[in-house]
């Protein structure tokens, strides 16, 4: 697809902050700095009518091999957007180092980002700077590490607590079900 | 009018015995209560994932599990069985204890499919390595996701196990 020259015009905006660009089975890709993430976006949005955030999700690279990309940092966090009028797509791709993991959020550019920002920062452990409500959303609220961090273990590293407390509260409450009259002759004889 | 000759009974099956023009069943307890809750067994209204598609089959004309008297039933409270249709993750668990707490005795628990039974191929951080860890399963039903036939089995495996039951009618001390 051509990207209808929405790659030169970023190019020309903001000179410093896209690094690079390439297209991969016709998708457009850019590669910004995440500083001015929030301006970038909403230049896209405002003058080259992408008014649709697809998708946003985090990467982590810290076990990738390929060198083809010129990303250093662990983290990265993918945008894709379409521009409902002219059927375009970009996708802009920001790196997040590990030791200052945080991006701004674009909540206030879309509020559809909000959840999606929520997954980020639950699974991958990236804050986002300026979120209205950046709470976890798909583990329970006092789970502990991030799933989808490469270090984590599949089984986890530890047995969540509440699920603790629900066996023990499943085997205290036991005592109060009705039992077949064969089940306690087996049990005493 | 009068005396009830034996020979007049007409025989059910073992033991139960139906009074003609009198309505009335004679029989043990244990027996009577069992073949009426055999035969309405009331699962709740209630999914987890993508075996919840084909319980739903199960239900629908094809299959009818009305003929058996099974009944869907929006809330525990009218319920006594759950069927555990699909993957429980351990931040569903919590939801679905509470559910089971909510129906009264006596109650029932199918595990249906791989993943309710012992957690299937999701053996992750997020998921419950079966329905037994914090329920007492009745009918464990294998399958990827079972066929509404293979439910029907187990529920009708549970019949059979609610057939075979003595005294469950308080809690024993």
């Amino acid at each position: 697809m051509e990207s209808n020259g929405i790659v030169e015009k970023l190019r020309e905006k903001f000179p410093d902050e896209v690094l690079a660009d390439y297209q991969h089975l016709g998708q457009n890709c850019v590669l910004i700095r995440r500083d001015h993430i929030l301006d970038v976006c909403r230049y896209l949005r405002d003058e080259c009518s992408m008014n649709h955030l697809m998708c946003l999700c985090g990467v982590d690279n810290s076990t990738r091999t390929s060198t083809v990309d010129s990303f250093s940092e662990r983290f990265e966090v993918v945008y894709q957007l379409y521009s409902i009028a002219t059927k375009q797509m970009i996708r802009l791709r920001t790196q997040v180092p590990e030791d200052d993991c945080s991006i701004e959020s674009i909540t206030s550019l879309w509020i559809g980002a909000d959840w999606l920002e929520r997954e980020c920062f639950d699974l991958m452990g990236i804050h986002f700077d300026g979120h209205p409500d950046l709470r976890r959303i798909l583990t329970p609220d006092d789970w502990e590490g991030h799933p989808l961090r490469k270090e984590y273990p599949l089984r986890g590293d530890r047995e969540w607590i509440g699920y603790e407390e629900l066996k023990a509260k499943s085997k205290e409450l036991s005592k109060f079900d009705f039992h077949s009259r064969d089940h306690e002759k087996g049990e005493h004889e | 009018m009068g005396q009830i000759n034996k020979n007049d009974l007409v025989k059910i099956e073992d033991g139960v015995r139906f009074i003609p023009g009198a309505s009335a069943l004679v029989g043990p307890l244990n027996k009577i209560i069992n073949w009426g809750r055999a035969g309405s067994i009331w699962p709740v209204t209630f999914g987890l994932a993508c075996c919840a598609i084909e319980m739903m089959v199960a239900g629908a004309s094809t299959n009818d599990l009305d003929r058996f008297g099974i009944i869907f039933r929006a809330s525990p409270r009218q319920a006594d069985c759950l069927i555990l249709a699909g993957t429980i993750t351990k931040k569903m668990a919590p939801v679905i204890r509470r559910v089971y707490d909510q129906m009264p005795e006596p109650r029932y628990v199918l595990a249906m499919g791989s993943c309710a039974c012992s957690g299937g191929l999701f053996d992750t951080y997020a998921v419950v390595q079966g329905g037994d860890e914090f329920l007492p399963v009745d009918v464990y039903i294998p399958g990827c996701p079972p066929r509404p036939e293979a439910l029907l089995q187990g529920l009708i495996k549970l019949q059979e196990k609610i057939n075979g039951e003595q005294g469950r009618w308080s809690q024993m001390a």
